[in-house]
């Protein structure tokens, strides 16, 4: 048990090491010439990559037959959570100027941002039944069922990222290879 | 046969549980170190630090017009801010890493051909259009993804050049080329060789090359758009698009095409070559309109590099009194 405890703040420190360095370089001011986009770009980026990491944990656990990684993976989904909401409000304060309004018409306006705010929507319920009590009080099962939305959000985030793209798609792609790969592990093993 | 016991462990071989759980500590210490200093070296490789680059000389023969094309409020961004953000996709497709990246682009000699419909066709040297006179004319520079600069730039009229031409009755519009000498590769992502290259490119851009733009002919000649060969009094940086650009400050930032090879009168309109990528996102026009918006970035808003909130967009840029009546009774939303 003092074993997980002592990885699991390991894998914490390590989660939150791209903030830190992101605080340091905004210190020196060497996010570069717009560093409101830096940080929105890298905070987006890092939510994706939380996403995919959380989705990594199923397939360790059968194919290296490592089944306490499952101890892990709350923690890496609420890491995926905590940066989608650094990204999100960075957007609504510096990048619509805190206007509500302007945010709400914004985002129907900006298919891209549509998608993108509909799966931090779907992050919330998630976030908010991650703790024991609440897997105790909806029930391993219906709580298995509605985390599986995780999927959809893994989904809209690389097509959010996509769509914001001018036209080098090499990041969303590789983002979305990985997604793909993580997905079809699971449809193959449904079928197997 | 006699079998040697093995002898027993010495008891001071034995390591004492102080020792034991030290260790342990250290080990730890040292997965958490290791573990902690990794992943910052994966978080720097996929996040460089941008690196400023810069040095060119000076612009000698500078004069400074009269009139202000810039308002109270528009600050000049800093050198540094100007020649750190560029989109040039030959280059690189992201904007910090142009600067390092065209810092071997070999810009001289160089010429610029005009033909087309016109009654004097030229090839001008650079070093002859440095000697036309030189003004500084800052403008406010507005990019379609919706940040923007305040640029002294160092130029001419486009009109000047065009006017040495003399454009046959017919001449509607005026395409521009800028320079390439890229290998077109069938293979996304084989190198190519970039020894006796000019310009070293960009491996995957997502467009075609050479990048080609165009204007309405009254729109080039406009007094408002120039040719640039500087900024800040220098020369133009490689990243800016040296030897010398289009500055268009009505329009989105890549209607203002670099490193022009060659300008050519037509009687149709030209095709451009973000409007050839995606014609529902960038039309011919591409004036600054907070009103048409782009699927990705509200034009309503921009930000002004070096501030932190967002201002609003002003229709042609601000300089509606200038070039309003170039498009009156056109139907903006159509013509975007």
């Amino acid at each position: 048990m003092p074993n997980i405890r002592f990885h699991k703040f390991v894998l914490g420190v390590n989660a939150l090491v791209p903030l830190a360095i992101l605080f340091w370089d905004a210190f020196r001011n060497q996010l570069g010439t717009n560093p409101i986009e830096y940080f929105l770009r890298a905070t987006g980026v890092l939510t994706l990559t939380f996403l995919l990491l959380t989705l990594t944990i199923t397939p360790i656990r059968k194919l290296l037959n490592f089944n306490a990684a499952i101890k892990y993976r709350r923690m890496l989904g609420l890491f995926a959570f905590f940066y989608a909401c650094l990204h999100l409000t960075t957007y609504v304060v510096f990048d619509r100027g805190l206007n509500l309004a302007d945010v709400v018409k914004d985002t129907f306006k900006r298919p891209f941002i549509l998608v993108g705010m509909s799966s931090f929507l779907l992050l919330v319920p998630l976030a908010i039944t991650s703790t024991n009590n609440m897997v105790k009080r909806l029930g391993g099962k219906n709580w298995s069922r509605l985390h599986k939305l995780t999927y959809i959000c893994a989904i809209g985030g690389v097509i959010h990222f996509y769509m914001m793209v001018k036209s080098d798609i090499t990041y969303p792609v590789l983002f979305g290879i990985v997604l793909t790969g993580l997905l079809g592990y699971r449809v193959m093993n449904r079928k197997g | 046969m006699l079998i040697k016991k093995a002898d027993d462990i010495k008891s001071s071989e034995i390591t004492d549980e102080k020792t034991y759980l030290n260790r342990r500590n250290f080990l730890r210490a040292g997965g958490l170190i290791g573990s902690v200093l990794a992943t910052a070296g994966v978080y720097r490789f996929f996040n460089p630090r941008p690196s400023p680059e810069i040095a060119t000389g000076d612009i000698t023969n500078v004069i400074k017009p009269e009139g202000k094309f810039t308002s109270a409020d528009d600050l000049p961004n800093s050198f540094e801010q100007i020649t750190n953000y560029n989109n040039y996709y030959e280059f690189s497709t992201d904007k910090q890493a142009v600067a390092s990246r065209a810092r071997n682009f070999v810009t001289r000699p160089w010429t610029i051909e005009i033909g087309g419909l016109v009654q004097k066709p030229k090839v001008f040297d650079i070093e002859d259009l440095l000697k036309f006179e030189q003004e500084e004319r800052t403008y406010r520079f507005r990019c379609v993804e919706g940040w923007s600069m305040v640029i002294p730039w160092v130029g001419f009229p486009l009109k000047k050049i065009l006017d040495a031409v003399v454009p046959t009755g017919n001449a509607t519009h005026v395409a521009f080329e800028t320079f390439y000498d890229g290998v077109v590769s069938e293979t996304p992502g084989v190198k190519l060789p970039t020894e006796k290259q000019q310009m070293p490119n960009a491996l995957f851009a997502g467009i075609d090359f050479p990048y080609v733009e165009g204007l309405r002919l009254d729109e080039a000649l406009h007094p408002l758009t120039i040719l640039a060969t500087g900024l800040y009094g220098k020369i133009i940086p490689n990243q800016n698009g040296a030897p010398i650009r289009l500055v268009v400050p009505w329009k989105y930032g890549f209607k203002s095409i670099k490193s022009i090879v060659k300008i050519t009168l037509t009687d149709k309109e030209p095709p451009t070559t973000w409007n050839i990528a995606a014609p529902d996102e960038y039309g011919f026009y591409s004036n600054v309109n907070p009103e048409v918006s782009h699927p990705r970035w509200s034009q309503a808003t921009e930000r002004r590099i070096g501030e932190l909130l967002p201002r609003k967009s002003l229709l042609f840029n601000g300089y509606s009194d200038e070039v309003g009546k170039l498009y009156e009774g056109m139907d903006l939303k159509k013509n975007f």
